[in-house]
């Protein structure tokens, strides 16, 4: 299989916050390119990537969605040369003190995001945690350098490099999500030599952190027989060890619950027994928190299942996956679609009277 | 004494390459190895003695060209503040501790470099999405804290490593971004005293060990050199922000682009005034942009060079930084040239009459 690494690293170098998410886009585009027989762009930029069945008669059309975009902040206001800012997406502004941003104002300045220091603050003698309003980005410039440079509504993203870790680990930011666009492209290279029985629409999608806007409307556009959501989900690790974790690096987790469709949960898992892939049920009581829920009330209802690999400390920027678990991913996608038929596709949503 | 002229000091792509190898490299405070090393090769053109003493310490000597010269000290800490690995916890997880002063609240989301092998790592916390509101508005603990080298990095890291983070430096403008400023800005400014040393003071640079946890090397160094007097250049912590409430910030401490900033008094030392006079002149005659440190808490390698043997009369000179003590600090190349500047001007000029005078 291809290392996907050097992909992930540039993928993961790149801002592409909700809402802007150009600058990802054109590498995904670049690198899906000769994997597919179509690329298109949905009105609000969402990427689509169309690999044709064989045959030209009627075949089903599975779509496999990642969300490309990534969580950041954005500038409020400009006072006395440091920046005020939001967030666009949850972030703990707890994680925040420290990072290493880019300011995307008339050119790219490199920023930090620190807190007003305690000894400015009025009685306040210890300590607390920080607080969005005490947050602030310093790029070093000075009130008269930066002027006309940066204004509200510019956004920041992170700029802390990805790196990879001893032994198939990677860390960095917006590995939510690109660690699953990195899945997808996998897939779509482990099936690019094969001729297809289905169609299969590989999804870029925007503004998942916001509000899933585009995987609804590239669903609804797509209108897919069936469709995969491909995201992260939380990792074991200090302080996360309850139901929703698993052990990082020892298989994707499959969906279970009502945001995903029973035939699907089941055929993924049994076709991760007949690989030999570990896998996880990740119980989902009511909904799964990712693009599957937007997917699944697309237009006249689409089967979904969401599926994808553990991640440590999402939505920080030092988030941390399995290399192995994004190539299971993939492999497993990937032997879903070159299994797929009109004759598998009718007897999987055949309902079993017993 | 004929007045002098003013030489400016040029900060360009040799000091600034030299700046980015000294604070990308690691040395936690007890591990200066690496930095050591590198003043080592940097000073070894310019240098007539290098020795490294009992606590790690090193000391560089350029010898006057003239007889009874005077004997200037300069001094700067080499080590940073970091962490140290003190149990394995499974699965690539290690508990630390922290190594000198550091506010908890800067650790979380960060990467780190640890041991001597090198190993990335990283910082964590909760995902926000699992934390509860009570947590959220509560200070993440450094116990709860893991450094992660990932799951194979299980066994790798043993019981007493060091770990420093692992930021880069980046340029942009006039400001920089990098770790370990302090006081990386003070051993890279002792590099180029040394490279133009004037021919008539005999000067003796100590690059020093554990100044973060207690101004341990300075002391020896001192004890070792017994100067007649001595500078520590350091960089000192910039508060120059606007106060939430909108009243005026008089607790700044020192300002960004304000020039070096002389130390007056802190919690160690109060400073030579002969020496403060000094300087004082030297950048008034030679027009540098300088400023006073506040008086207050806080202090210098000074606190244990001035108590050395039977005294010595001291000062210390800072680069202002912001956010010391945190994974990236800002300062400013401005800043930096004028404090050479200043310091060059005044190796220049420093004769023993300065110091002959009583100190009030």
């Amino acid at each position: 299989m291809k290392d996907i690494t050097p992909f992930l690293l540039t993928l993961l170098s790149k801002p592409g916050l909700s809402g802007y998410e150009q600058s990802v886009s054109e590498i995904i585009a670049e690198e899906w390119h000769p994997l597919v027989d179509e690329l298109t762009i949905s009105p609000l930029r969402s990427l689509h990537g169309l690999r044709k069945a064989a045959s030209k008669k009627k075949r089903p059309t599975v779509m496999i969605a990642a969300h490309m975009d990534a969580i950041g902040l954005m500038v409020k206001s400009v006072e006395h040369g440091l920046l005020s800012i939001t967030t666009i997406g949850g972030i703990d502004p707890r994680v925040l003190p420290g990072q290493l941003v880019t300011v995307h104002g008339k050119i790219d300045l490199p920023g930090l995001v620190q807190l007003i220091p305690d000894r400015l603050i009025n009685n306040q003698t210890s300590s607390k945690a920080p607080e969005k309003s005490q947050l602030f980005v310093d790029t070093g410039f000075t009130e008269k350098e930066l002027d006309g440079l940066v204004k509200p509504g510019d956004v920041i993203s992170f700029a802390q490099p990805p790196f990879e870790l001893t032994g198939g680990y990677i860390a960095g930011h917006s590995l939510d999500n690109r660690a699953s666009v990195a899945a997808l492209t996998l897939c779509l290279e482990e099936i690019k030599n094969y001729n297809l029985d289905c169609n299969v629409v590989a999804a870029a999608t925007v503004q998942e952190e916001v509000f899933a806007v585009g995987a609804a409307t590239s669903t609804f556009s797509v209108r897919p027989d069936l469709a995969f959501a491909v995201d992260v989900t939380f990792a074991k690790g200090p302080g996360s060890n309850d139901y929703r974790t698993f052990p990082l690096g020892e298989g994707p987790a499959i969906g279970l619950g009502a945001n995903n469709h029973p035939a699907l949960t089941k055929k993924m898992t049994s076709l991760a027994e007949a690989l030999d892939i570990p896998y996880f049920i990740e119980a989902m009581p009511t909904s799964s928190g990712t693009d599957g829920m937007a997917m699944q009330i697309s237009a006249n209802g689409i089967p979904t299942q969401v599926i994808g690999m553990s991640l440590r400390y999402m939505h920080t920027s030092v988030e941390m996956t399995s290399l192995k678990d994004i190539a299971r991913t993939g492999r497993l996608l990937a032997q879903f679609i070159t299994d797929l038929n009109p004759d598998s596709y009718k007897s999987m949503f055949e309902e079993k009277s017993s | 004494m004929s007045p002098q002229t003013k030489s400016t000091f040029k900060v360009g792509k040799a000091q600034l390459d030299l700046l980015e190898e000294l604070t990308n490299a690691n040395g936690v405070s007890g591990n200066e190895i690496d930095i050591r090393e590198i003043i080592r090769k940097k000073v070894a053109p310019y240098a007539d003695e290098i020795k490294v003493d009992g606590m790690g310490n090193l000391l560089v000597v350029k010898h006057a060209k003239k007889p009874n010269a005077i004997k200037v000290m300069l001094d700067a800490h080499m080590d940073e503040v970091g962490f140290m690995i003190v149990e394995e916890d499974g699965d690539g997880l290690y508990e630390f501790e922290q190594v000198g002063g550091g506010d908890e609240r800067q650790f979380v989301s960060k990467p780190v470099c640890v041991g001597s092998q090198k190993l990335p790592g990283v910082i964590g916390s909760k995902p926000i999405h699992l934390a509860t509101d009570d947590e959220m508005h509560s200070v993440i603990s450094q116990q709860s804290m893991r450094i992660d080298l990932g799951p194979a990095g299980k066994g790798k890291a043993k019981r007493g490593d060091y770990a420093a983070y692992a930021t880069k430096f980046i340029r942009s403008g006039d400001a920089i971004f990098a770790k370990a400023l302090d006081n990386r800005l003070g051993c890279a400014t002792l590099i180029e005293l040394l490279r133009t040393a004037p021919d008539h003071i005999e000067l003796l640079t100590a690059f020093t060990v554990q100044e973060e946890i207690g101004l341990r090397g300075a002391m020896v160094a001192a004890y070792d050199f017994y100067p007649q007097l001595a500078i520590a250049v350091d960089s000192t912590p910039a508060f120059d922000f606007e106060r939430p409430d909108g009243n005026e910030n008089t607790q700044y401490n020192c300002k960004l682009g304000g020039g070096p900033a002389i130390y007056i008094a802190d919690r160690g030392t109060l400073s030579d005034p002969r020496l403060i006079r000094f300087l004082t002149r030297i950048a008034e005659e030679n027009k540098i942009n300088f400023q006073y440190r506040q008086p207050g808490g806080g202090g210098t390698d000074s606190g244990a060079l001035h108590v050395t043997r039977g005294g010595i009369p001291s000062v210390s000179v800072s680069v202002p930084g912001r956010y010391a003590h945190t994974a990236v600090m800002v300062a400013r190349i401005s800043d930096w040239q004028d404090t050479l500047t200043l310091l060059q001007n005044a190796l220049a000029a420093v004769t023993p009459e300065i110091l002959s005078g009583d100190r009030a």
